[in-house]
Order: C-alpha cells, then structure tokens, then sequence
C-alpha cells in the first residue's frame, strides 16, 4: 500500500511497471464491477420483461391506432388515429361488459374476502389437525380453472344439474343457470369464490398471527368479548394485508376470463351467454381479436381494460387510506 | 505476454459469443426445402375439428407408403379455425393439411395466396359441382386451395318408436308423406307434444337448427348475390325467422344447442323425437351407442327436400415443409374410392358430384338406422340443392342468429327483443 500511495504521490503518470499496471486495472475492473454488477443481476427480468411485457404492450398501443382486420388484406397499414377509442365509447356491447365485469367482480370478491377473514380467524384458534385444515383450504386453489368450471357448469346444468335437483327436492323451480342475468354472475361468482378463498384465508391467517397475543389478553381483561376483539384488534391490525388481498382480488376479478368462458354452454363460448349476460372485458376483448378478427378493434378494449383496471385500483387505494387503523409500526 | 483481468474477461466473453451466435442460427434454421426423395421419412400432420373417420384411410396409405407417417390432430370447431388464422397471419405453426369447414371458408378467400393452388397439381374442378368447389378458390377463380370432402346434405332423423306411442306412422315413406311442407313439420310437432306421455320431450333439440334448415333452401340466406349481407333486406330471413320462433313459443324446442355436453346427454335421454339431420349426424348418432339401434329412422327434410348442413375442405397452407407429399395425401383422401368408403363406414356423405349417381352410393341402406335409404335420400338431397350466395362472415351471422333463438329459447327475450340485439351483433360484427 505504502508503494502505491508514493508512486501515486509521484503524480498521474502511468508508470512503465507492469505489476503496477496490472493492479491498476484490477482496481480499475473493480470498480466497474461494483457499479455495473448490481444492474446485470436484474438486467435479466428486464430483458425478458422488455420483450414479452413492455414491447407487446406498446405494439398493442400501436395497433389501437390502426384499422386493422385480419380478413382484410393490408388494413394494417390503415391508420385511424383515435377512432377505435370513440367507437368503444358508443358500443353497447363494450358497456354492457364492463358492467358484467364489475358486477360479478363485487360479488365474487366482497363475500369472498368476508368468508376468508372469517375462515382464516377460525384457523388461528388451537383446533385438532389445524395444519390439515390449513393445508386442506388450499386444494380447490390447485386444480385447473378449467377442469373446476367445467364440473361446476355439470352442477349447474339446466336438466340434468345436481343444484337444480336440490332446488326441486327443496320444492323450488328449475334454473337455467346460464339464461338469466343474475343467475349466471352469481353461479360465477360461486366458481370464483370456491377457488380463492382458501388462499385469501391462508394470507390473513399469516398476518393474524403476526399480532401480538397481549393485545388480546388486556382487551380480555378489559372485558371485551370474542367479536368486540376481532372487530377492534384483529381487523385493524390486518389492514395492510386486507389491503393487499383487496388490490390483488381485484385485478384478478376484472381480468376474470376463464370462468365466463367455459360457463358457457352453446357453440359460441365467447359471445358470454346468448344475450352476452355474463360476457366480461376480457373475453369482450378475445371475441372481437379471434371471432371477429378485429385486431385493431381489439387492442384498443385492451388498453381500455388496462385504464379502467388501474382506474379501479387507485380509487382502492384512496378508499384504503382514508381507512382508520393502527399504524403498524 | 500477460493479458490483464479485464482483458482477458472481455476476450473470453467475446468469444463465447462468437460461438453462440451459431449455434442460435442452427436452432432457428428450418430444414433442408422439399426434396423429392421419395424414400426420406416424412411425417405429415393433418388438423381437423373433428372425427372424419380417416383412421383406417391413414392405415392403407401408411401400407403403402412406408416412409410416410401421419399424426392427426382435433381441436374442437372455434379453437381448430382461430389457431389456423393465427397461424397463418404468423407465417408458421399450422400443420401440412388443414381442415376448413364450409361456414368459415369464404374468409379465407381473400387469402387463397397463403394456400397450395391444387389445379397446379392436376386437380379437376369437375369433380365438384359449382357451388362447391367456388367457396375454395380464390376471388378470380383461377386458384383452387380447398378440395371437397364431405357435404352434409340434409334429412330429417326421428325415433321411430317415439312417434308410433304418439300415434304417427313410423315408415320413412309415410312420414314424408306426413311431413311434406315445413307447416306440415310445425303441425305435426303440436299433434306429437300434444299426445305423446312424457311432456319433458319435445319435438326437435334446438331451434337454430331448424332455422338454418329453412333458410337454406331460399334463394338467398343471409347474404345477397353481391357479398352483401341482407339480413334485413331478404324477407325470406325474417320469414324462418318468425316461423322458427312460433314454434319455440308452441313449446316445440327443447332449447339444448348442438355440440355441447347437455346435446350428448339429451340425445342419450332421448329428449327430442325429431332432428335435422345432414349425412355427418348419421355418425354422431351412432355414437350414442347400440341401445339406439332400431330406434331412430331417416326421411326426407320437409320443404324443397333439398338442404345442405356442413362439409368441409382440405387445405395445404403454403408454409408447409412437405407440399407435395401433403398434395399426395390430400387427393388420396378426397378421391371418389375413399369418399365412398367413407359414406358406407363413417357416415360423411362424399361431396364428389360423380358418386350421387352411383348405385353403390345411391343404394345405400343403414342397418343402425332400420335398413332406410340413406344413400338415396342425401343424393336426392344433394342434387336437389339450390346453391346460395354466401360471404366472409356466414358463420358468425349464423352463430348471431342462433343466440337470438336461444335467448327466446331460455324465455329472456321477446321476439322483437331479440331481432334487435341480432341486428347490433352483426353491426359489431361487419363494422
């Protein structure tokens, strides 16, 4: 060290030793890898989300501005500015989706959540083979969506269905479950609702036991009962979880495709029931790519979902923060 | 001489990518280009939407072409179309024959120029009639890209056995002698919902396919004669319209579409007594298994006695690897013998004008279906066909005016209501 500080002293020229230049351009290495190594480590993710997330989502933009159709040569080329963005202001069909997808989004997330905090404080007490149970509430998240909805569109057959044959024992009508408007969002919803809210309740049951067991003792002290605890304790304390399952929910509830997709029982799987009842954004937006062939067309309900879905989400969080709750630390 | 660190970290990293870069270009490489080495090992695949009963086709041809093997493929009918024009458009992934059905055709058209011209390989328009092999080709019709396989024809199935506890004759020439006209149809529906013992069974499975079974025998359907779609100004749409809707309030439909789950399960509980009929459902039917032989019979569609439900065509996109070997097999499963073997085995009528007059075709009875004249009714069909004008979107106007059907159907729309959301979806559709 003593020898590099004198020879440094000695001013900036490069002197003619070469151990001395090779220590110099170790440093010199060294110090490039400091800097550089951290961006090459993620560099990576990016790449890959450059390619696959960012480029199709410009190029998606791109196209929106286009008249493309697929069954017309060369349309491609046909630019169009904005006018795919006002005939999605004026299509009924395009509404008619968003108020199916917030629909069955409200009632395939709000109970859900509801029964998942419920289950999930339920899992917090010390209950025989609690670790089967919590790993029990897990399953139905496992099997495909596809696989679940196609059993569930068996159950809620209009004939042959075994919910229809327990509304008759019970002395109700048949239903024809992918006929009516209400029906078919809230056989949807039950879909939903049977795969996410064991996961939701596995992820509130992490945050409830992050919760310090004296709180609950000096509010039993205090004499508070069970509900007055879960209410003021368990809840508060949660909000950041709850956040976070509510922001996520909702994503998942307005991309919502698979399900709307195989509940339907007809040749046309994408039209969304015959009067397009249950007919979400998503599958609105893969009718008009695959069926329709309307590729510009498309794109543009596909950057419309996007703004409505991030639309939704800040309004979620504004929601949240005017929310009282305990700071958590 | 010592190369330093970096140096030589940056020599090594340069030459892995000198290194790399080949051998990324091997992977990307496509093989050599069509060879006409008769004896290399092909493989050809062929995508269908559905079982065209070609297993044992691909058997003999295998024989006789050792170093040829062909992988099939099925998808169901939306996802085997969709994946061809992604394919397509993409310039790679379809397979070396692909399947095209007669309702989604007329939209290749325009791309006829993706697809193997066949009159380049000694195909004879003559072997089809007019209207057939026209939806095939390209807009000049001086380009053939689809060969003919099947054409459904159109006859009219009914459980016999269902019909005799109603009272109504069961022999084939009695019932068309019952059921001439399409009123005779809709009147005979009430007599047999009126008498018949069980009430869950109702006269035909779905009213979008008696509806399509009128129109067709117009003289124009949902298009006119210019590729303009005249759902509003045919009235001929409007009359099956009506009609069919009648009879949905007459309580005739049992409201199932075809294709689904709850159709293979309503043909398994016997739900319907009658169905419109082209040659290709004598094989879905056989499928529900021998409990139902002797119970259903054929006799001839009501109206025009003429009617076309289906058909297909065989296509070879032009970015296939092995064009002349897929030409080979395309034309071996579209020549006359096949198309015959097919009918008396499978139950696909052929589409080669030649064979409606061939005794071994015409003269075809069905043991499954009580010894009727099958062979005789689908030629009688076929050549009573009137061809209609159609255009790009046939299929998808139809699948439009099935879900209008369907939602009077499922009782959730007026008549009225229901004409009016057809007409926006195929505004949404067209524009």
């Amino acid at each position: 060290m003593a020898v590099l500080a004198e020879k440094a002293s000695r001013g900036r020229r490069h002197s003619p030793d070469p151990a001395d230049r090779e220590r110099r351009e170790r440093g010199r290495w060294h110090r490039l890898d400091m800097k550089l190594s951290p961006y090459m480590y993620i560099a990576p993710f990016f790449i890959i989300f450059g390619i696959f997330g960012l480029f199709p989502l410009l190029y998606t933009a791109y196209v929106s501005l286009t008249g493309w159709r697929a069954d017309t040569d060369g349309s491609q080329h046909d630019f169009v500015g904005l006018a795919n963005y006002s005939r999605l202001l004026h299509d009924q069909f395009f509404w008619n989706a968003l108020r199916n997808t917030v629909a069955i989004g409200l009632l395939s997330t709000v109970p859900q959540l509801l029964m998942a905090l419920l289950l999930a404080h339920f899992l917090n007490y010390r209950i025989r083979g609690r670790t089967l149970f919590r790993m029990g509430v897990l399953l139905p998240n496992v099997a495909s969506v596809a696989a679940v909805t196609l059993i569930f569109v068996q159950l809620f057959g209009r004939d042959y269905g075994l919910i229809n044959w327990l509304l008759t024992t019970m002395g109700l009508d048949r239903l024809d479950w992918q006929a009516g408007t209400w029906s078919s969002w809230i056989a949807i919803s039950i879909i939903v609702t049977w795969r996410w809210t064991g996961y939701n309740s596995l992820i509130y049951l992490a945050g409830m036991q992050a919760i310090p067991f004296e709180l609950y003792e000096s509010a039993a002290l205090d004499g508070a009962g069970r509900w007055r605890q879960f209410r003021t304790i368990t809840v508060p304390m949660l909000r950041p979880t709850i956040l976070f399952t509510v922001i996520v929910s909702t994503i998942g509830a307005l991309q919502l495709f698979g399900e709307p997709l195989l509940f339907n029982v007809s040749q046309t799987p994408t039209s969304g029931g015959s009067q397009h009842q249950f007919q979400t954004m998503a599958i609105y937006t893969y009718d008009q790519f695959w069926s329709k062939f309307k590729y510009g067309y498309g794109a543009a309900i596909s950057w419309a979902m996007f703004l409505v879905i991030v639309i939704i989400v800040l309004i979620n969080l504004f929601l949240a923060r005017r929310m009282r709750g305990i700071e958590a630390s | 001489m010592r190369i330093g660190l970096a140096r030589r970290a940056t020599v090594l990293l340069g030459i892995g990518a000198l290194l790399a870069v080949p051998a990324l270009a091997a992977c990307g490489s496509s093989s050599d280009s069509g060879s006409n080495d008769s004896n290399k090992k092909i493989t050809l695949t062929v995508n269908l939407f559905g079982d065209f009963g070609y297993k044992k086709l691909y058997e003999q041809y295998q024989q006789a072409h050792p170093n040829i093997t062909i992988k099939e493929n099925v998808t169901d009918y939306n996802t085997h179309h969709q994946n061809l024009q992604a394919h397509l458009l993409a310039g790679a992934g379809t397979a070396d024959i692909e399947a095209i059905e007669i309702g989604q055709i007329a939209g290749y058209s325009n791309q006829s120029s993706k697809f193997v011209n066949y009159l380049d390989y000694g195909v004879k328009t003559s072997q089809w009639v007019d209207s057939k092999w026209q939806m095939a080709a390209s807009p000049d019709k001086k380009s053939l890209f689809g060969l003919g396989t099947d054409m459904g024809g159109l006859a009219l199935c009914y459980r016999s056995d269902m019909f005799a506890a109603a009272g109504l004759p069961t022999a084939p020439a009695d019932v068309d002698k019952l059921i001439n006209s399409w009123d005779d149809y809709f009147s005979v529906g009430q007599q047999f919902i009126a008498k018949y013992p069980d009430k869950k069974v109702k006269w035909y499975d779905a009213a979008s396919n008696v509806f399509n079974a009128i129109l067709f025998q117009a003289k124009n359907g949902v298009y006119d004669d210019n590729q303009k779609i005249a759902i509003t100004s045919n009235p001929a749409v409007k009359a099956a319209w009506d009609q069919t809707v009648a009879s949905v309030k007459a309580g005739e439909s049992a409201g199932v579409a075809a294709f689904t789950t709850q159709w293979n399960q309503g043909f398994a509980n016997g739900q319907w007594a009658t169905v419109t009929c082209p040659a290709w459902m004598l094989g879905e039917i056989k499928t529900q298994g021998p409990n139902f032989t002797g119970k259903w019979n054929v006799a001839t569609i009501p109206g025009s006695h003429g009617g076309n439900w289906g058909g297909s065509y065989l296509t070879i996109p032009k970015q296939g690897k092995n064009i002349q070997a897929a030409v080979d097999l395309a034309k071996y499963l579209t020549a006359p013998e096949q198309e015959k073997y097919l009918f008396t085995t499978f139950g696909n009528f052929p589409s080669d004008q030649q064979l409606w007059t061939d005794p071994s075709v015409s003269g075809f009875t069905d043991a499954y279906f009580q010894n009727a004249p099958v062979g005789k009714i689908f030629s009688d069909s076929a050549i009573n066909l009137k061809p209609q004008p159609t255009g790009p979107h046939a299929g998808e106007i139809g699948n439009a005016i099935g879900n209008g059907l369907v939602s009077i159907e499922q009782g959730k729309a007026t008549a009225d209501q229901a004409w009016a959301k057809v007409l926006a979806d195929v505004q949404n559709l067209a524009g």
